[in-house]
């Protein structure tokens, strides 16, 4: 299962507190702002212990969370299920060894970084982001920690943007979103998404119509 | 203050736990890495326990968190004593409406910018970072909070660089460090 329960009633609120923002970064997309869910105290404890409630006593030792949005959510779950966490970096921000992987993006490529010897050999790990789009960032920190042996049990976002196909990018890897949960797709909450729809259907993006509406 | 003078073991566990990395990011400066206390749940956990201890029940309803690493350090203060955690954020990561204040570096300046709305006029509010060097980013993100009409109770850093002084920048407005390093 890759949402939690529909019928879990702390989404709503979740989902109702995260801010979609017009034409940021650049026009026509429609940004999905998460600092106005940790602006409720509720919301927010909400949004962590659902996360801590699917990952508590499954043996996981780490967290990676990714550069900047990753190290809010990240840590507070890291506690809570005594795990250490590991931030993965823009490049040249991390002090002393580090291992790099690169990443394509629509135009050009980025890198992220993590520490030599954070983690060990056989360690079972989550990847925390806010938000998964094209799954480009995950999936190379998911790389990152393959290669120095760790089992990457899940990758773990707020939000998900399902018409840009992350997940399928992540393979075999398996990934937990809050939102949107299946539910949530038919709902009056997922609003925003025909916006999108609108926004960018006129580039050529007509199957986007249907995966919505099936 | 800091926690330093009371010898609490636990501090002695957090400092150890530090990583110094000598010549990053430039040849002269000895890098107070905390990455690798996050690597101790234990001694990570700890750190957080002495905040929240500290302002549990002081009717603090604001955390503002300095990007990146009070991003990790002021989310799990702000959930357990009750507060909203606002990002202070480089500029244009943040959408939608801000506000910036400047700032002077050794070289130029920089700028940190807030969301307009995120705090209410008379909020009772915190600044959280891991270290305060020079205490410019400090001072940046007091003003903006004191623009919108926040009181800030405190500003909280794990580490401390007495040398340079921070404390004093900082216009009277307390500080409190777990550990100082020199």
């Amino acid at each position: 299962m890759s949402s939690p329960d529909e019928q879990d009633p702390r989404i709503s609120k979740i989902s109702s507190a995260i801010r979609v923002i017009p034409n940021f970064p650049k026009p026509g997309i429609m940004f999905q702002d998460i600092t106005t869910l940790l602006l409720d105290t509720k919301a927010f404890r909400d949004t962590i212990d659902l996360f801590v409630e699917r990952y508590r006593g499954k043996d996981i030792s780490v967290v990676a969370g990714i550069e900047a949005r990753g190290f809010i959510f990240g840590p507070p779950i890291a506690l809570a299920i005594g795990a250490k966490f590991v931030p993965m970096r823009k490049p040249n921000k991390l002090p002393g060894e580090v291992i790099s992987e690169e990443y394509s993006l629509e135009y050009g490529t980025d890198k992220i970084e993590m520490h030599v010897g954070a983690v060990q050999a056989g360690e079972r790990s989550l990847i925390i982001d806010d938000l998964i789009a094209t799954g480009g960032t995950l999936c190379a920190a998911i790389r990152l920690l393959e290669r120095v042996g760790v089992h990457v049990v899940e990758c773990a976002c707020v939000i998900e943007l399902p018409e840009l196909k992350g997940r399928e990018r992540l393979g075999d890897k398996p990934l937990f979103v809050l939102w949107p949960s299946l539910k949530g797709l038919f709902g009056l909450h997922y609003c925003f998404t025909i916006d999108l729809i609108a926004t960018i259907g006129e580039k050529t993006r007509q199957p986007l119509r249907q995966q919505v509406l099936k | 203050m800091s926690a330093y003078r009371d010898k609490d073991p636990l501090i002695h566990g957090i400092q150890s736990k530090i990583r110094v990395v000598p010549n990053f990011p430039k040849p002269g400066i000895m890098f107070q890495d905390i990455t690798t206390l996050l690597l101790d749940p234990k001694a990570f956990k700890d750190t957080i326990d002495l905040f929240v201890e500290r302002y549990k029940g002081k009717n603090i309803s604001v955390v503002a968190g300095i990007e990146a690493r009070g991003f990790i350090f002021g989310p799990p203060i702000a959930l357990e004593i009750g507060a909203k955690f606002v990002p202070l954020r480089k500029p244009k990561k943040l959408p939608g409406k801000v506000i910036s204040e400047e700032y002077i570096l050794e070289y130029g300046k920089d700028c940190l910018e807030m969301h307009v709305g995120a705090v209410e006029p008379g909020e009772r509010a915190l600044v959280v970072d891991d270290l305060i060097a020079t205490g410019g980013t400090l001072c940046a993100a007091m003003q903006l909070l004191e623009r919108v009409g926040a009181e800030v109770v405190e500003c909280a850093c794990v580490i401390e660089l007495p040398d340079l002084k921070g404390r004093e920048r900082l216009n009277g407005k307390p500080l409190y460090v777990l550990v100082e390093s020199r």
